[in-house]
């Protein structure tokens, strides 16, 4: 092997380093301002980032631990503690559908059959487009609605399989 | 009556209308019940009045909000931080009766945690709500801002000398945060596994500090009993049971009407699903019902009459829990539904413990090979087993114990479903394979 081929590190394009946004940063600080111990801001921290990226990048983790005074290995059981931290990317709209006792008993199984269809995808996959990303959601708390589902932060209840056209084209 | 006498929790409360401002809220008596409790009574006084009203934990275990605060430090010694914490993770499946307090009169709970967080004498309190309730949070910090600005919290409140602020703190999902340990480690920043207890929370709980944690719509009875006493709260039930005060009660599945009431705590069962649900749908007929979320036992038919109150359902082998009942249809297969709700069970253990980590899901696993027909003959015992090596006193915490609820009653009830679903005996199977 000759020493044409070996590539010389410094010719590497420069990776980007990886920063909070000064308004991350902002959101996070006044969090911190609520409780008598900083890692309580943690959850609300990831829930900053998340909001401002879709989800919460790897190397977002040891930057937001160094904010609020936790390991970053203690962040990350954290993060991956809780479900509705996201720790792949998602799609630009997410479809939590209810699949508990109530909803089970009012349609869900023909919503979640109908979204799979339409949609391409299983729990967990998001769209080629990168349009929808589908998971299930414990108890939404509104069961007299049955079925029920929720994109972002809109809850939609009383779903059929029948309406989730009218329902998914509101959500580019 | 006045629907301020019989329904205090609901009274300000109209959908359509949306919630009342400060102002609104103060126009309708709001805040009379801090102003009496600063200005007329002592913490000792507001905490005799909840423990002579007996208002019991409205969140699922009944247990006395008086009894809960009684344990609680007070005094000169006492730490100087204490923490209420209202746990607003309304996660049980089949319950949706906080969102509506929570949504629809969001200063009555602040009101409830001022009035709650005196006579405990705390420092702060926190709102413990699940992230997926974002009008929830929206008007709950609304509600916030307007009652610090009035001077209804922040430092020397109505000029008591005491200093008091509530913080909304929203979650990011997992059931367990609902247990009221993993709660105060979730509101720390940790995982939420729960605590050993004891200690007991209102000894150290959140940071190592006195904590009490309540439920929304246990709180929301708070302010009215200040206003009206223990001796009217009692009335409130009307004699229907020896327990006081009012209940949302809720009814979903395929009701003709699913929805919540505000009613005299002890309502028959019956009276909650066919006159304010209207009855099953037409052409279903009622197969079984939880009382009051997916970790309650299921009842039958026979039992619709009965008081919905701790005692009266407790003594029938289940529990009132949340009071919101889910009814299940006769086109339903018991051995489906109690497989969706150990599939529940299974998802969100937090996965502290041996047991509930790993014996939720055998019971998946077996539920869904009796779906298929593809039952073992010794997987029915195996289920029974697993209801007492999940039960109380096995498990770190109560998560798994209420997972074998419907299990272990569906069981008693509805067997017969369960052995249709074990295979053919091995000499049929044979038979029909060659």
């Amino acid at each position: 092997m000759s020493t044409a081929n070996i590539i010389k590190l410094a010719d590497l394009p420069k990776a980007q380093p990886f920063v909070l946004s000064d308004v991350e940063r902002h959101e996070i600080e006044h969090e911190l301002t609520h409780y008598p111990d900083s890692r309580a801001a943690s959850i609300g921290a990831l829930k900053i980032v998340q909001q401002h990226r879709g989800w919460v990048p790897d190397e977002a983790i040891p930057l937001i631990a160094e904010m609020i005074g936790m390991s970053a290995a203690e962040l990350d059981g954290v993060a991956t503690f809780y479900s509705l931290i996201y720790r792949r990317p998602v799609g630009r709209h997410v479809i939590k559908v209810c699949d508990s006792i109530s909803c089970f008993l009012t349609g869900y199984d023909a919503v979640r059959q109908g979204l799979e269809q339409k949609l391409g995808i299983q729990y967990g996959q998001t769209t080629a487009d990168g349009r929808f990303t589908l998971l299930p959601i414990c108890c939404l708390g509104a069961c007299d609605r049955g079925a029920t589902l929720m994109i972002d932060d809109d809850l939609h209840g009383n779903v059929t399989p029948q309406g989730l056209d009218r329902i998914l084209e509101a959500y580019k | 009556m006045t629907s301020a006498e019989t329904k205090p929790l609901t009274k300000n409360i109209d959908p359509a209308r949306g919630p009342l401002d400060l102002k609104g809220y103060e126009a309708a008596g709001g805040y009379a019940a801090v102003r009496k409790s600063i200005k007329q009574l002592t913490p000792a006084g507001v905490a005799t009045a909840v423990k002579d009203a007996n208002l019991r934990g409205r969140g699922g275990a009944g247990f006395p909000t008086g009894v809960k605060w009684s344990l609680v430090p007070m005094g000169a010694d006492a730490p100087k931080q204490k923490y209420l914490v209202c746990n607003a993770d309304e996660m049980e499946p089949g319950t949706f009766k906080d969102r509506l307090l929570m949504e629809q009169d969001p200063h009555q709970l602040i009101e409830a945690m001022i009035v709650a967080g005196f006579a405990i004498q705390a420092s702060a309190g926190y709102i413990f709500l699940r992230g997926e309730y974002v009008v929830a949070a929206e008007r709950l910090n609304a509600a916030v801002a307007q009652a610090r600005a009035a001077g209804y919290l922040g430092r020397d409140i109505l000029g008591s000398g005491w200093d008091y602020d509530v913080y909304v703190h929203t979650g990011a999902g997992r059931y367990i945060c609902g247990e009221e340990t993993a709660l105060i480690n979730s509101l720390e920043g940790r995982r939420a596994n729960p605590r050993a207890k004891p200690p007991f929370p209102q000894i150290s709980g959140a940071w190592g500090k006195p904590t009490v944690v309540n439920n929304v719509e246990t709180l929301c009875n708070v302010p009215h009993i200040v206003n009206f006493g223990a001796e009217w709260f009692k009335g409130l039930s009307q004699g229907k049971s020896k327990d006081g005060g009012t209940k949302l009660y809720g009814v979903s599945g395929r009701a003709k009407r699913p929805g919540l009431w505000e009613l005299p705590i002890g309502t028959s069962a019956r009276e909650i699903l066919e006159v304010h649900a209207g009855g099953m749908q037409d052409g279903l007929k009622l197969k079984a019902w939880l009382p009051g979320g997916a970790s309650t036992d299921f009842l039958i038919e026979e039992h619709l009459d009965l008081a919905m109150d701790y005692d009266t359902i407790g003594r029938a082998g289940s529990r009132m829990g949340t009071g919101l009942l889910t009814v299940v249809d006769d086109r339903q297969s018991m051995v489906s539904v109690v497989r969706n709700l150990e599939e529940f069970f299974a998802r969100e253990s937090c996965g502290w413990c041996t047991p509930c980590r790993d014996g939720l899901p055998w019971s998946v696993k077996i539920l869904r090979s009796l779906e298929r027909g593809e039952g073992r003959s010794e997987d029915i015992e195996q289920l029974q087993r697993l209801t007492r090596q999940l039960g109380p006193g096995k498990a770190f915490c109560a998560h798994a114990p209420g997972a074998m609820e419907p299990l272990q009653s569906a069981l008693k009830f509805f067997r017969s479903e369960f052995e249709a679903g074990l295979a053919k005996p091995p000499a049929a199977a044979q038979q029909a394979a060659a």
